[in-house]
C-alpha cells in the first residue's frame, strides 16, 4: 500500500484539526513555499477549517510561476526557429511580454509537444534524427535531477538534435532572499517535501540558526500538511525554532546524495532573476562546460522580445507574503486565470489562481 | 473502390454514389436513407420536437471503447434525450480528407450503423464532402438529431431549485482518461475504456416511471464540475457536491494523481446528471441502478439557494472550497 | 511544485522499472534513485523518474503516532 489513503483519513484529520484550534489562541501566520502545497490546502478544505488566528501564506513556490519575463521571451523566440520545442504542460499558458504565450504560438503555426518526462523528450529527437528538438527545462531540485539525467544518457548516445533550455530554479536561495527581507513576517515555514527528497535537510538549517524560523519539511497529504501545521505552532508558542523533517517516509534527512551528484555533474549554480523577486544570487542552473554543446541558447541564439515589467502587478508583495492575493488591486478584474498578468496567477499553483479558483 | 477516399468521392459524380452505396448504405441504410432525396421526409412524429446537432473531430478516430463513428451517434441521441426526448431520426453529414484510409471509413461507417440499431435511431439523411489533403484531420463528422419530446415540461438546465438532489448515473472521467492514453507524449497503459454509449433508453425510463425531472444534462467537455457550473448559471441557484459521493474508478484515480489531472473535470460520454425534487431521489436511483447504463449511480449532492451560479464542493475532511468552470485545456502537469 | 506519487514497482529491467498505481501502469527511470527498489517496493515518482524509495516502515510508524493520537511526539 502506498499509505496515501491512510494519510487521507477524514478522523485522523479532524483530531489534528482540533489540537490546531486548541493551540492557536494567538495569531499565527504560516508560509509554504510549494505550489502542490498550495494547491493541497485549498483543494482538501483545510484553507476553510483553520482558524481565524491561524493565516496561511503562500510564497514563491511554482518553477512556472516564477519563470523570468525573459526567460519566456527566449523560448517564444524559439519557438519561431525551425525546432520542435517540447515541454511539460505547466508551460503552455505562462505569458511573456505582450501577453504572448506557448499556446498562442502553438496556434500560429509553432511545434509543441507536451510531454510528462524529460526523458519523453530525448526519445522524440531519438525518433526523429533530422529534427531538431528543445525541451524547456523548468522545476526546482526535484525537477533538475530527472533533466540531469536525461542529458547524461543523451551525452553517451552522442545525440547531436537534442537541446535544453535550462531555467531551473533552487530553493534555498530563494528561502534565504525571503528569510533576510525585513519586511517579511513569517511564523512558520511549510518547506517543499518533494525538493527535499533531494536535498535533504541540510540546506534548510540557516532559517532557524539565522533567522529563528520554524521550519518543517512535510508531505502533501492533508494529515501531512496539518500535522507539519502543528508542529509548527507548538514551536511558535514555544518560542523555539527547529527545522524539522516530518516527511520521513519520503524523505532522508541527508536527502538523495546520488540525485544531487548527477544534478551537480551536468549543470551549476548562477545568478538568476526571478518573476516577482527579482535577482536572487546562485539561484538558478546552467550547464556545464561539458554540457554546452546541449545548450539551446548556445545552438539557435534566440533574440527574445524585450522584457517590460506591468506597473500595477503586485505579485512581487503577494509572493513574500506581504499581502493576499485579493489585496492586489488587479485580483479577479484585470488579472484572471484566463489573462493573467503576473506570475502569481499564471500557473493553477500560483497563489492567486489558486484563491481565485478554490475560494469562496 | 481504391484504397483512398480520392476527391472524386465527393464530387457528386458516380464515384460518389458508389461510395455512398458501397460503405454508407450497406451500414446505415433504411427504408428514408435508401430513397436518396434531397431531404428525408418525416411523417410519424408528433408534438413537441427536440433537436441537437454536433460535430465530431477526435484524436485518435479509434480508441479504446469506441470510435468517431459510435461517438457521433451517442453524443447526438444523449444531447436528444436530455431534453427528455426520445432520438428517433439522425442526419449525418461527413468531411473527409483526401487519403483517409477507405478500411477505416468503413470501420467507422460499421460502428455508426450498430450504434444507432442498439439505440433505435435511423440516419435518414446525410451528406459527404472530401477536401484536399491537409484541410481537414483525417474525418469530421456532424450528426443532428430529432427526438419526440416525451416529458411535460421538458427538462431544462434552467430548472433546478432549492432542495432538489442531484444525482449522476455512473463513474466519471473514463473517456477523458482513455482518450489521453493516445496523447502523444503521455505513455501510460491502462485498462480503461471510453464511457461511450447511448443513454436515450435510460432517460426514458426515468422520464416515464418517475416524472417529474428538472434538468437531464451529459458532462462532456469539461467534465462533471463545468457542467454544474453551467446548471447553476442557469438556473440561478448553488449546487452543493459531495466529494466523497462521487464515483470514480479507482484506475481513473490512479492515472489523475500520476498525471496532476482532476477527474471533475474529465470529459465524459455516457453520464448524464439528473436533478430532480429530492423525495423522488430514491425511486430515481432504482431506475437507473437497474438498467447497464446507471449501474454506478449515485446521489452526489444537493441544489440550494446560496450564491447564484456556484458550485461549492465540501471535500471529504468536511471543508468547503469553490468548485469552478475548467479554464482551458487539462495539461498535464509536473508541478 | 512538485507533483510525485507513490507508485509500485512491479518489475524492472535494467534502469527501467515498470510501476502501477490504481491499475494505471508506466515505465520510470531509476538513474537517479539512491537505493535502487525491490519489486513491491514503493517509489516516489515525478516526471518519469523514481526520485527514492518511499520507507514504509517510516510513515506506518506514522501513522500509529496518529492513532495514538500522540501525533506531536514525532519532533525529537
Amino acid at each position: 500500500m502506498s499509505l496515501s489513503n491512510e494519510f487521507r483519513d477524514p478522523d485522523l484529520c479532524r483530531n489534528l484539526l482540533e489540537q490546531i484550534q486548541h493551540l492557536a489562541d494567538t495569531p499565527f501566520r504560516f508560509m509554504e513555499v510549494c505550489g502542490t502545497h498550495t494547491v493541497s490546502i485549498f483543494q482538501s478544505g483545510i484553507k476553510s477549517l483553520l482558524p481565524e488566528n491561524i493565516s496561511h501564506l503562500s510564497g514563491p513556490g511554482c518553477p512556472v510561476c516564477v519563470t523570468h519575463d525573459s526567460e519566456v521571451n527566449t523560448f517564444l523566440a524559439l519557438a519561431k526557429e525551425d525546432v520542435l520545442l517540447v515541454t511539460f504542460g505547466d508551460l503552455m499558458r505562462v505569458p511573456g511580454s505582450r501577453g504572448k504565450t506557448l499556446k498562442a504560438a502553438q496556434a500560429d503555426g509553432a511545434r509543441v509537444n507536451v510531454v510528462y518526462s524529460a526523458f519523453d523528450a530525448l526519445q522524440l529527437a531519438l525518433a526523429n534524427p533530422s529534427q531538431n528538438v528543445v525541451f524547456l527545462a523548468v522545476g526546482f531540485e526535484t525537477t533538475a535531477p530527472t533533466v540531469a539525467a536525461t542529458l547524461k544518457v543523451a551525452a553517451q548516445q552522442q545525440v547531436d538534435n537534442f537541446f535544453v533550455l535550462p531555467m531551473h530554479k533552487l530553493v534555498p536561495p530563494a528561502l534565504q532572499a525571503l528569510a533576510s527581507d525585513p519586511e517579511i513576517r513569517v511564523d512558520g515555514l511549510l518547506l517543499p517535501g518533494h525538493v527535499s527528497t533531494i536535498i535533504g535537510l541540510e540546506p534548510y538549517m540557516f532559517l532557524a540558526g539565522d533567522y529563528n524560523i520554524p521550519a518543517v519539511i512535510s508531505g502533501f497529504e492533508p494529515l501531512d500538511i496539518l500535522q507539519s501545521i502543528l508542529i509548527l505552532l507548538r514551536m511558535h508558542k514555544e518560542k523555539s525554532s527547529a527545522v524539522i523533517n516530518n516527511y520521513k517516509r519520503a524523505v532522508a534527512d541527508q536527502g538523495n546524495p546520488r540525485a544531487m551528484e548527477v544534478m551537480q555533474e551536468v549543470f551549476k549554480p548562477v545568478n538568476t532573476a526571478w518573476r516577482g523577486l527579482g535577482d536572487i544570487p546562485a539561484s538558478g542552473l546552467s550547464l556545464r562546460e561539458k554540457y554546452q554543446n546541449f545548450d539551446a541558447r548556445e545552438k539557435f541564439n534566440p533574440a527574445p522580445l524585450h522584457t517590460e515589467s506591468n506597473p500595477g502587478c503586485k505579485c512581487g508583495q503577494v509572493l513574500k507574503g506581504k499581502i493576499l492575493p485579493p489585496q492586489c488591486p488587479l485580483f479577479a478584474s484585470v488579472c484572471t486565470p484566463a489573462e493573467p498578468v503576473g506570475p502569481c496567477m499564471v500557473s493553477t499553483e500560483g497563489s492567486c489562481a489558486a484563491f481565485f479558483k478554490y475560494s469562496l | 473502390m481504391s484504397e483512398k477516399v480520392l476527391l472524386d468521392y465527393g464530387s457528386g459524380g458516380k464515384a460518389s454514389q458508389r461510395l455512398i452505396r458501397d460503405i454508407f448504405l450497406k451500414h446505415l441504410g433504411n427504408p428514408g436513407l435508401n430513397r436518396l432525396d434531397d431531404a428525408a421526409l418525416i411523417q410519424d412524429i408528433s408534438g413537441p420536437l427536440a433537436v441537437s446537432t454536433d460535430t465530431f473531430t477526435i484524436f485518435p478516430l479509434f480508441f479504446p471503447g469506441g470510435d468517431i463513428g459510435s461517438l457521433a451517434v451517442h453524443g447526438t441521441v444523449n444531447d436528444v434525450a436530455m431534453l427528455g426526448a426520445e432520438p428517433r431520426y439522425l442526419s449525418c453529414a461527413f468531411l473527409l480528407e483526401e487519403g483517409l484510409d477507405m478500411q477505416d471509413l468503413d470501420r467507422i461507417a460499421a460502428s455508426m450503423g450498430r450504434a444507432a440499431a442498439e439505440c433505435g435511431v435511423q440516419v435518414i439523411t446525410g451528406d459527404t464532402k472530401v477536401v484536399p489533403r491537409g484541410a481537414a484531420d483525417k474525418m469530421f463528422i456532424n450528426t443532428t438529431g430529432i427526438g419526440k419530446v416525451i416529458a411535460d415540461p421538458a427538462p431544462s438546465g434552467s430548472r433546478a431549485e432549492p432542495g432538489d438532489a442531484v444525482l449522476i448515473s455512473g463513474t466519471l472521467g473514463d473517456h477523458g482518461l482513455a482518450i489521453l492514453t493516445y496523447r502523444q507524449g503521455l505513455k501510460f497503459e491502462t485498462d480503461i475504456q471510453s464511457d461511450s454509449q447511448a443513454l436515450n433508453s435510460l432517460t426514458s425510463r426515468l422520464i416515464r416511471e418517475v416524472g417529474d425531472v428538472h434538468v437531464l444534462r451529459d458532462p462532456t467537455r469539461g467534465g462533471l464540475a463545468t457542467t454544474l457550473n453551467e446548471i447553476a448559471s442557469q438556473s440561478g441557484c448553488e449546487i452543493l457536491l459531495q466529494e466523497d459521493q462521487v464515483p470514480v474508478r479507482r484506475e481513473v484515480q490512479g492515472g489523475c494523481s500520476f498525471l496532476g489531472l482532476d477527474p471533475l473535470y474529465l470529459a465524459n460520454e455516457g453520464k448524464f446528471i439528473c436533478i430532480l425534487p429530492e423525495d423522488l431521489t430514491i425511486k430515481a436511483l432504482e431506475v437507473m441502478r437497474s438498467h447497464p447504463a446507471g449501474r454506478d449511480a449515485a446521489l452526489i449532492g444537493h441544489v440550494r439557494e446560496g450564491q447564484k451560479g456556484r458550485v461549492v464542493l465540501r471535500t471529504s475532511l468536511g471543508g468547503h472550497r469553490l468548485l469552478d468552470m475548467l479554464e482551458g485545456e487539462q495539461l498535464p502537469r509536473i508541478c | 511544485m512538485c507533483l510525485a506519487i507513490p507508485m509500485e514497482v512491479v518489475s524492472i529491467e535494467d534502469n527501467v522499472a515498470n510501476v502501477e498505481v490504481g491499475g494505471v501502469k508506466n515505465q520510470v527511470r531509476l538513474d537517479i534513485v539512491d537505493q535502487v527498489p525491490a519489486v513491491g517496493d514503493f517509489v516516489i515518482v515525478h516526471a518519469g523518474f523514481a526520485l527514492r524509495c518511499l520507507d514504509r516502515q517510516e510513515g506506518l510508524e506514522t501513522l500509529k503516532l496518529f492513532q495514538d493520537g500522540l501525533g506531536l511526539e514525532l519532533i525529537k
